[in-house]
């Protein structure tokens, strides 16, 4: 039919027969999209008196915003710690097949590395958009080297480093420059890390607290100069304590500032945390639950031997090791799978897996009113999956960027 | 009159939806040629609304030559408020089927010059070429769209205040805080609906009886403007058993008794397919 738009003339999108995550809960609803952002239909018809262009049938999918990775070293031989020749290619080579798991926007996460690595690292990756290339680069994350000795994890000891002598001056001569730079996971024991922290948040960078022996009252104060997220629960940190919680009494805890929330990530993979472990965090503290990969080079790639910054890695089924030992480092899980693992493990409904991996982890980064969701004049970056949470389509900007060769759209 | 009289709300929804079906196939609308409906609000029209729904996406029913004009809208409510009548028509039809926008008429309740806005929906209606099927619903004080107790019969669509039996009943939508319900509407007049080729009116529940008894067994009266439609050359109420609770019983038999001379206007349900 004749359409009269007065906003825009470009085509609008009428996904039809789905169900959409919105408003916490999934409706029978379509989604509209047009110009890349998702369309509020009813203003369409009564403001502009427009209707859409192309309808396309979902096949009774179920809609979600897409996923946001905010802890990922790597994938596919990729190495986001390895300071190559191409490694903005490799970069790219990444970020294109994580579409497949559902991840539309990522933070490609640094581990622990000399300044060097930093120098010539960070000033490649750029903060941009996602499309039919891969998914949207939000800002790195910098594991370390601002982390504890005794909690350094898979992170190579020689290369960690105390900001002791000018705090914040020292940090920012490690990493040479913070202009891409969305996360940064330290530990909050360290002396002068209230400064730095400050200094962190000021400039709208995210601070992570991990690698850490910190107890309980450190992390609060860390928490009230501005730290609003912890590095994958329970992994790297004192263990839960009845007379001091530690870190992780961080999600009940009453001294957090007022209209604060602290976010918490998770490896849902079911080796890093014990699904009874994983629960207990989810009870506490539903609503800061993130879901991350904490991916590493060998995930996509067969079983045996890889890189993750200065160390070697060995992937044996979804169980990775420091070759020769028995420490974990990182993962080979893929977001959706992180996803239907949560969801089993918890017995949570769909929707909290979902939002685990999509809302969460925008409003961490205070991203919440462009990505995260499905609500009106969000970017259109969104997932068809299965009542599984098996992803079947990826679309980006309202286009789609990647797709299950046997879905039929 | 006809008085249509069915056992409950689902088999009146269902009974008057397949009576506008009919009507508008039976029209054969076509560009150019468009069938003009009246439409209601309220929880009355609801089932009604999901049966058409139903027959058009089965395929047997398309909107794409239907204009339609909504009876009100509140004042001062802002239209994507949730229980602006424009919220209503959305959510409740218009997202549903294919109608065409530039159709769908509701009255802007916050226009800059609200009289202006209702003279202009009187000369829309009448380039339209007048309305069809004009359907409605009855207010417990017997009204007819927001035309209260004490409306002129030949009244034209104009800004009405609200009588306090209307905002009673409505501050159920508003969390049954008085203090949010709209005071006042725009509204078509008496006058306006009554100049419709045909009228449907739906009346369920034991809460309108009362006001159905006052429409059609006592006089033509301004405080039942419902009662106006007695001159009516083709009006069709219709109801449930709970909503004829207050009539006398010889009018429930008898129109009981046309029955099967009512339903031949529903049997056979005709269908867009078939053309």
């Amino acid at each position: 039919m004749p359409s009269n738009k007065s906003v825009s003339d470009a085509p609008i999108f009428q996904f039809t027969n789905c169900r959409i995550l919105r408003n916490h809960e999934l409706q029978r609803e379509d989604l509209w999209v047009r110009e890349g952002k998702i369309l509020n239909p009813e203003k369409l018809f009564f403001d502009e008196k427009g209707s859409a262009d192309i309808q396309l049938d979902c096949k009774d999918s179920i809609i979600a915003p897409g996923f946001i990775d905010v802890q990922i070293n790597g994938g596919f031989g990729v190495d986001f710690s390895l300071a190559t020749d191409d490694f903005k290619s490799g970069i790219d080579l990444v970020s294109q097949k994580i579409l497949s798991h559902g991840v539309t926007s990522f933070c490609p996460t640094l581990v622990t590395s000399p300044p060097s690595v930093y120098h010539q690292i960070l000033p490649q990756i750029s903060i941009r958009n996602g499309g039919a290339h891969g998914a949207g680069i939000l800002g790195a994350h910098l594991e370390g080297p601002f982390i504890s000795k005794e909690k350094k994890g898979a992170h190579p000891e020689h290369c960690l480093r105390t900001f002791e002598a000018g705090a914040f001056q020292d940090l920012l001569a490690t990493y040479g420059t913070l202009d891409c730079v969305r996360i940064v996971t330290l530990a909050p024991e360290m002396k002068r890390s209230s400064e730095v922290i400050h200094e962190l948040t000021k400039r709208d960078i995210c601070v992570s607290l991990g690698h850490s022996v910190a107890n309980l009252s450190q992390a609060e104060e860390a928490v009230q100069h501005g730290a609003t997220f912890i590095t994958h629960l329970f992994n790297a940190m004192l263990p839960f304590h009845h007379r001091d919680p530690g870190i992780v009494g961080l999600l009940t805890s009453d001294k957090i500032p007022a209209g604060r929330r602290v976010f918490y990530g998770m490896i849902s993979d079911g080796i890093h945390t014990n699904p009874a472990a994983l629960r207990i965090a989810h009870r506490a503290h539903p609503k800061g639950l993130v879901l991350v990969t904490d991916a590493i080079a060998g995930m996509g790639l067969a079983p045996g031997r890889h890189t993750l910054g200065q160390q070697v890695v060995e992937i044996d089924g979804l169980n990775t090791y420091i070759a020769g030992t028995k420490t974990l480092s990182g993962s080979v899980a893929t977001m959706d799978a992180c996803v239907r693992h949560f969801l089993e493990a918890t017995g949570c409904s769909v929707e909290t897996a979902l939002e685990a991996a999509s809302l969460h982890p925008a409003q961490l980064l205070g991203i919440e009113h462009k990505k995260g969701t499905l609500n009106y004049d969000s970017d259109a970056d969104f997932l068809m999956l299965n009542d599984s949470l098996y992803v079947q389509a990826t679309y980006i900007a309202g286009e789609q960027v990647w797709r299950q060769d046997t879905l039929g759209m | 009159m006809r008085l249509v009289i069915l056992e409950d709300y689902d088999q009146a929804s269902e009974w008057a939806a397949k009576y506008i079906c009919n009507r508008i196939i039976q029209f054969k609308p076509s560009q150019g040629r468009y069938f003009t409906l009246g439409l209601p609000t309220g929880s009355t029209p609801l089932g009604c609304y999901k049966k058409l729904i139903e027959y058009h996406k089965n395929g047997d029913l398309s909107f794409k030559y239907v204009k339609t004009f909504n009876m009100d809208e509140y004042v001062g409510l802002p239209r994507n408020h949730p229980e602006s009548y424009h919220s209503y028509m959305w959510n409740n039809f218009f997202k549903h089927i294919d109608i065409d926008p530039n159709n769908a008429h509701i009255l802007d309740g916050n226009a800059p010059d609200l009289q202006a806005e209702c003279d202009a929906f009187e000369k829309k209606i009448e380039e339209a070429g007048g309305i069809d099927l004009f359907v409605g619903g009855i207010g417990p004080d017997g009204h007819i769209a927001f035309n209260e107790p004490g409306s002129s019969l030949s009244s034209r669509t104009r800004l009405k205040t609200l009588a306090m039996d209307t905002i009673l009943a409505n501050a159920k939508y508003f969390d049954g805080d008085l203090s949010k319900v709209p005071t006042m509407a725009l509204t078509v007049g008496v006058g306006t609906v009554m100049d419709a080729r045909e009228v449907m009116i739906l009346i369920t529940g034991a809460h309108k009886a009362f006001a159905l008894y006052k429409a059609i067994e006592e006089g033509v009266n301004h405080m039942w403007t419902v009662s106006a439609f007695q001159q009516h050359p083709r009006t069709i109420f219709v109801c449930d058993e709970d909503a004829t609770l207050e009539l006398r019983v010889k009018t429930v038999k008898y129109f009981k008794g046309l029955m099967h001379v009512h339903n031949k206007l529903v049997d056979p349900l005709y269908s867009m397919k078939e053309n």
